[in-house]
């Protein structure tokens, strides 16, 4: 076990350098230039070379390419134009939101998707089976900035103004304006309620993603030798299929959640505009927009990265639920 | 038969296990009735298809329903208790306990994902309420008793890192954790190398011996059953043709079909001879053949073969054949 993850984390450093590399030369070779947003009329030529210096943007690619990866292999992840302060600062301030938001909802994604899989499998053909079939695939061919929007006209708007529900959920921030005032209760009661339509937004896309495959893998265990073997022990229906099947089902589901990762971190991008969630999601795409390199490169390195590390955690799941990969 | 005589462990009456599918209803047992009697081994033979192990399957209540549904008037009675329609929780409390089974595939029929030893103890702690050290120790007593050397190593090992024998011992020693009475093995040796299937074919029947169990041997393989069983049922189309002791059904059998069975051995006496076959395959179980449904096979078929068969009784207790003609074939010695 000890081996198998040491070789994982060993083969992940290249790819992360890797990584670094491909982002850095993606957003200096993209067109347009930082200075530009702060050009004014009658500006000479001499304050814009100035300015550039200032960034460092007179040097050739591959110089600061070198200087660049030097200054981040030690953390220094350079200084933001945009923010005026340095980018570890930024990325300090928007980067927990964000992995609060992806985990909970992928938390939730793979919880509800195992759970409806599971059932629409155990029920196969049955009336809940093709029910659930219609509402999952309509969740699936939802773009999630839609169905984002449409949470938000009904959970939020209508549930509020229209139909004068008891409950109804806020559409934008992370916290009211009032929170500093509230209980620590009420402080904790703000943000879970803040975090329920973001969650949704982004989870329910994956989850109709996840119970289909585990429909389909659980299908195909029940059908094994050994689930026949479980039963033939006199064991329950519940401990054959939630004890004998279930992890075995799981296996390829782990691999599908590591491939869900970059879906539900491009997901963030969208999501956290609109609902004005303080993450790295909006953050990074304000910073495309005003050429901000230090922080375009940052975001994208760390979503990245993050994509790298949610894989190594896959991989170690894996490992955990089928001992065959334990022992090779 | 000896229902009356000698008290059975086992009664089976008019079984019919039928499936329904989108081609038709397939009827895979189709009016079986046999006796196991307390610490016999009794072997049902037959074809891929002839309904042995659905008919196994149906004892233990295994077959999901639907497709498959165990029709009005079955009987599966253990020691007087009908067990068709008995409910599920009445069935669970039986599996693994009075009567339980292995199978035909031990690569498979074990779960990958779980220590050997914590499959053997799920059935200690389900059937006799031990704790988890109790059920442990336990596990490693049962795998000693298999035979499997190391028991208190093997016991924290995973199905994978076992041969295919050793998988067999496995099973074996879960099937028996709980001192069935009553022992299914569905083809326990058919995917095992010959070497390991004398092994385990030895350690069944010394097993038999220790525990006193009854043992039904669903098999394929005549070897086997020559070697092990008490009696023999022989399985044709869903129905039973021919029942007898291991000695009536190899040295007189009664039913061509038995013969042709027999026929398709190589023989120690004769090693130069071609082995027969029996021409055709099995019927379509959607479709049986009215008349003798062996009938379209046999080389003995006349006129007669075209009405249903009742079994025939062969004089002594519990021999019997489903064919008109068996008496006199019996009587003759009618050579094949």
């Amino acid at each position: 076990m000890t081996k198998y993850l040491a070789r994982r984390l060993l083969g992940a450093i290249p790819l992360v350098i890797g990584i670094a590399t491909i982002v850095f030369f993606a957003v200096n070779l993209a067109p347009g230039d930082p200075t530009l947003r702060f050009l004014a009329p009658g500006m000479n030529q001499e304050v814009i070379e100035q300015m550039r210096a200032n960034f460092g943007l007179d040097q050739p690619m591959h110089i600061r390419y070198v200087k660049w990866l030097g200054a981040m292999l030690t953390g220094d992840f350079g200084y933001s134009f945009s923010h005026s302060r340095p980018v570890l600062a930024v990325l300090r301030d928007f980067v927990p939101n964000t992995l609060v938001l992806s985990a909970v909802a992928l938390v939730v994604a793979f919880v509800l998707g195992v759970l409806l899989g599971t059932i629409q499998a155990v029920r196969q053909y049955s009336k809940v089976d093709s029910g659930l079939s219609v509402v999952l695939l309509f969740f699936y061919s939802m773009p999630s900035f839609w169905l984002a929007l449409m949470l938000i006209l009904t959970l939020s708007l209508f549930a509020r103004n229209v139909w004068e529900l008891p409950i109804w959920f806020p559409a934008s921030g992370m916290v009211s304006t009032d929170y500093e005032f509230l209980s620590f209760g009420a402080q904790l009661r703000d943000r879970f309620m803040h975090l329920v339509l973001p969650t949704l937004s982004l989870a329910l896309v994956l989850t109709a993603g996840i119970a289909r495959y585990m429909r389909g893998s659980m299908l195909e265990v029940i059908r094994q030798d050994y689930i026949r073997t479980a039963h033939a022990k006199g064991l329950s229906e519940r401990v054959v299929v939630f004890k004998h099947a279930l992890r075995n089902a799981l296996i390829p589901i782990i691999t599908l959640v590591g491939l869900y990762i970059p879906v539900l971190f491009s997901g963030t991008v969208f999501i956290e505009y609109v609902f004005a969630w303080p993450g790295m999601g909006r953050t990074i795409y304000e910073a495309i927009l005003t050429r901000d390199y230090p922080l375009v490169m940052a975001g994208s390195f760390f979503f990245a990265a993050m994509v790298v590390v949610a894989n190594l955690i896959a991989d170690v799941l894996y490992a955990i639920v089928d001992p065959r990969i334990r022992y090779e | 038969m000896s229902a009356e005589s000698a008290p059975a462990l086992l009664s089976v009456r008019d079984l019919r296990t039928w499936f329904f599918t989108d081609q038709g209803v397939a009827k895979a047992v189709d009016g079986v009735s046999f006796d196991v009697r307390a610490g016999e081994t009794l072997g049902i033979v037959g074809e891929s298809g002839c309904g042995k192990t659905v008919t196994s399957l149906s004892v233990l209540g295994l077959l999901p329903q639907p497709p498959a549904r165990v029709m009005e008037g079955s009987s599966v009675r253990l020691r007087g208790e009908e067990l068709i329609g008995s409910g599920e929780r009445r069935m669970r409390a039986l599996r693994g306990n009075e009567i339980s089974m292995i199978f035909q595939e031990p690569m498979s029929s074990l779960n990958p994902v779980y220590k050997i030893g914590g499959q053997i103890a799920e059935s200690l702690r389900l059937h006799r309420g031990m704790d988890r050290k109790a059920a442990r120790a336990e596990a490693v007593r049962l795998l000693a008793e298999v035979g499997l050397s190391e028991p208190e190593r093997r016991v924290d090992e995973y199905p994978h890192q076992l041969s295919g024998g050793m998988r067999q011992r496995v099973m074996i020693a879960m099937a028996l954790s709980c001192e069935p009475s009553l022992l299914i093995a569905d083809e326990p040796t058919t995917a095992l190398d010959v070497t390991v299937q004398a092994q385990i074919l030895e350690l069944l029947a010394e097993l038999r011996g220790k525990f006193g169990m009854a043992v039904l041997l669903i098999t394929h393989d005549l070897g086997v059953v020559a070697e092990v069983c008490d009696r023999v049922v022989v399985m044709y189309a869903g129905q039973i043709v021919e029942t007898g002791t291991v000695y009536d059904i190899f040295g007189e059998p009664a039913h061509p079909y038995t013969r042709g069975l027999l026929d398709s051995l190589p023989s120690v006496e004769d090693p130069g001879k071609r082995l027969d076959s029996i021409p055709g395959t099995v019927p379509n179980p959607i479709d049986w053949p009215t008349g003798c449904r062996f009938r379209a096979r046999c080389p003995l078929a006349t006129e007669g073969c075209e009405l249903p068969q009742d079994l025939v009784e062969l004089g002594e207790e519990g021999r019997t054949a489903r064919c008109w003609r068996a008496p006199s074939l019996v009587a003759t010695g009618a050579a094949t």
